[in-house]
C-alpha cells in the first residue's frame, strides 16, 4: 500500500493542533516534538513492515500514546491546557479525556481553534499565512520559504516570532464563544484567501508547489464549511471562488510548460467538477445582507467559466462586478483588472485611459502584469515599438522563468509586427 | 547464494513531514525491488533506539541511548546475494545514504560440513 500524497503533512497539522489543544498553547514546541517523534516511528516501522491499514489512525494513536506518557511524566513539572487541567490531573479522568480529545470531532475542533489562533490581530497578515502553512499544513520552514520565494532566514524569523506570540497567548482561541468567533472569522477568511492567492498568483515557478498551496487553502476552508457557525455566506463565497479559480489551474500552463493567459487557455482542460462545485457554493452563498469581495470575485470567475473564449465573455457584467469590487475592496490590482475588462469591451484606447486613472498606481510599478497590460493595449492599438518598451519593463520584474518566457514571447511578437527599417 | 546482514546505522529521519514521507517511500520502493529480485531472505525489523546495555562479569546494566548514538543500529535485513561484492552493490541503493547514514554489510558465517 502506498501512502496518499502529502499524508504526513496533513496528519502533522491535525496532530499538532490536537496536541496543542491538550498541552496548552504555551507548550506548542512540545506538541511539535511529539509529532516529530510520531513520524520518526512511522518511518522506522513502516519501511520494514509496510503501511498499516489505516495510516492516519496509526499516527494519531501513536501521538495519543506519546501524549499520555508526557502528561503522566510531566504532570508535576509543567502546566498543561488550563481549561483541561482538572481532567488531566486525576488518573481516573486522564485517559478518557485524552481519548475524547483524539476523537474525530475534537480533532476538527482542534484544527479550527488553531486556525483562529494563527489569525491573531496582533500578527501581520503575512505572518498569519506563514504560521497556518507551517502549523496546520505541516510545511517546514524551508518549504514555506520555497512556496513564498523568500529567504529561509526571513521566513524563519517570521515564523518564530509568530510562534512566540502564539505561545504567549493564554490559551487557544475558543471557537465556541459566539461573539469572539464572528469578530475573528473575517481575518481567518482573509488569511485563507491570501494563502490561496499565493498559490494562484504567487511567485513560485513550480506549478506543483503552487497547486499545493491552493489545495491546502481549500482543505482548510472546507473546515470552516463543516463547522456551522463558520459556514457563513462569506465562507461559502470564498470556497466558491477557490473552486472556480482552481478549475482553471490545469490550463494555465500548456504542454510545453508555458504560461497561458486566460484568453489563450484551452478551456476544455478546465475542471468541470470544480466549476460545478464552485457554482453550487456560489448559489448557496447568495443569502444574507452582506456582499463580500469573495462573492464578487467568485461571480467574476463564474462569468468566465460560462464563456467559450474572450469573444463571447459577458464583459459588461464583468466590468460592473469590478465596479462593485472597487467599492468593497479597492486596490490598484483590482483597478488594473477592471481596466483590462474595459479594454475588452471598449477597445485598447479605453483600457489605457483607465490605467492612467488608477490611484496609487506607483504600487503597481514592480508588478510585471501592470507593464504587460500597458504593452498589450499599445500592441493592440498598433504601436508595437511602445508596446515593446512596456514588455521590456515587465520582463525586468518577472518573478520566475515561466513569467519571463511568457513576456519574452510578447516581445518577440512586437518585433515580428514591427516593420524592419 | 550466500547470506548477508545489512545493518542500518544512523541517518536522520528528515526535518519535515513531507521529507519523512518521501524517505519512507524510497525505503519501501528499495526493499520492494530487492524482494522482487529475490534478494530478501528476511525483511528484518526496526529496532528501538533505546534499551539496556548489559556488560562485564558483573553484568552491569546501563541505559541506552548508547554512547555513539549517531551510529546506532536502527534495523536490519537478511539478504541473499552471490557474494560480498554483489551484496555491497545492492546496499548502494539504500536511501539511508541521503541522510548521512551507513549500511554495514556482514556475511553470515557458513557452516562447512
Amino acid at each position: 500500500m502506498e501512502p496518499s500524497e502529502h499524508l504526513f503533512r496533513h496528519e502533522a497539522g491535525r496532530m499538532v493542533a490536537t496536541l496543542t489543544h491538550i498541552f496548552g498553547v504555551h507548550n506548542l514546541a512540545l506538541a511539535e516534538d511529539v509529532v516529530q517523534d510520531a513520524f520518526c516511528r512511522a518511518l522506522e516501522v513502516w519501511k520494514f513492515r509496510g503501511m498499516p491499514e489505516n495510516p492516519s489512525a496509526w499516527l494519531m494513536a501513536t501521538a495519543k500514546n506519546r501524549a499520555l506518557d508526557v502528561l503522566r511524566r510531566e504532570r508535576t513539572a509543567r502546566t498543561f491546557a488550563p481549561e483541561l487541567s482538572r481532567m488531566l490531573e486525576s488518573e481516573w479522568t486522564l485517559a478518557p479525556a485524552v481519548e475524547e480529545l483524539f476523537g474525530a470531532y475534537a480533532i476538527k475542533d482542534g484544527q479550527l481553534r488553531m486556525m483562529f489562533s494563527c489569525c491573531h490581530p496582533r500578527l501581520p497578515e503575512e505572518a498569519q499565512v506563514a504560521l497556518m502553512l507551517h502549523i496546520l499544513c505541516g510545511f517546514s520552514v524551508d518549504e514555506v520559504a520555497g512556496a513564498f520565494v523568500s529567504s529561509n532566514d526571513a521566513i524563519e524569523k517570521r515564523i518564530s516570532r509568530a510562534k512566540k506570540a502564539l505561545a504567549g497567548s493564554k490559551r487557544l482561541f475558543d471557537v465556541s464563544s459566539q461573539g469572539d468567533f464572528s469578530v475573528r472569522l473575517p481575518a481567518v477568511q482573509r488569511a485563507l484567501y491570501l494563502l490561496f492567492n499565493e498559490g494562484y498568483h504567487g511567485a513560485s515557478s513550480e506549478s506543483a508547489v503552487r497547486a499545493d498551496l491552493c489545495q491546502e487553502a481549500m482543505r482548510l476552508t472546507r473546515l470552516l464549511l463543516d463547522h456551522p457557525p463558520a459556514a457563513t455566506p462569506a465562507s461559502r463565497a470564498l470556497f466558491a471562488l477557490m473552486c472556480l479559480h482552481a478549475a482553471r489551474l490545469p490550463a494555465r500552463v500548456n504542454a510545453s510548460g508555458d504560461l497561458r493567459s486566460l484568453f489563450e487557455q484551452d478551456r476544455s482542460r478546465w475542471d468541470v467538477n470544480l466549476i460545478a462545485e464552485g457554482q453550487r457554493l456560489l448559489d448557496l452563498s447568495a443569502t444574507g445582507p452582506e456582499l463580500t469581495e469573495y462573492h464578487v470575485e467568485a461571480a467574476i470567475a463564474w462569468v468566465h467559466t460560462t464563456a467559450h473564449g474572450a469573444e463571447d465573455t459577458d464583459w459588461e457584467m464583468i466590468v460592473s462586478l469590478y465596479d462593485k469590487l472597487m467599492v468593497i475592496r479597492p486596490s490598484p490590482v483590482v483597478a488594473l483588472n477592471r481596466a483590462i475588462a474595459i479594454a475588452q469591451r471598449e477597445g485598447p484606447q479605453r483600457g489605457l485611459e483607465e490605467i492612467q486613472m488608477i490611484a496609487n498606481s506607483d504600487r503597481l510599478a514592480a508588478y510585471p502584469f501592470y507593464h504587460a497590460a500597458l504593452g498589450e493595449f499599445e500592441f493592440r492599438g498598433g504601436r508595437h515599438e511602445v508596446a515593446r518598451e512596456h514588455f521590456r519593463a515587465a520582463l525586468a520584474f518577472a518573478r520566475n522563468a515561466m513569467e519571463q518566457r511568457f513576456i519574452e514571447q510578447r516581445i518577440a511578437a512586437c518585433k515580428a509586427a514591427t516593420p524592419v527599417g | 547464494m550466500s547470506e548477508f546482514v545489512f545493518l542500518y546505522r544512523g541517518g536522520e529521519s528528515g526535518r519535515s513531514p513531507e521529507k519523512a514521507q518521501q524517505m519512507m517511500q524510497k525505503w519501501m520502493a528499495w526493499l520492494k525491488e530487492l524482494g522482487a529480485n529475490g534478494h530478501i531472505k528476511d525483511q528484518g525489523q526496526p529496532l528501538e533506539r533505546t534499551g539496556k546495555l548489559v556488560k562485564g562479569k558483573q553484568k552491569t546494566v546501563t541505559d541506552g541511548p548508547f554512547p555513539e548514538a549517531k551510529d546506532i543500529v536502527g534495523g536490519y535485513t537478511l539478504i541473499e546475494a552471490r557474494d560480498l561484492a554483489q551484496a555491497v552493490e545492492l546496499s548502494k541503493g539504500c536511501p539511508i545514504f541521503e541522510v548521512d547514514g551507513a549500511v554495514e554489510v556482514r556475511p553470515v558465517m557458513k557452516m562447512n560440513m
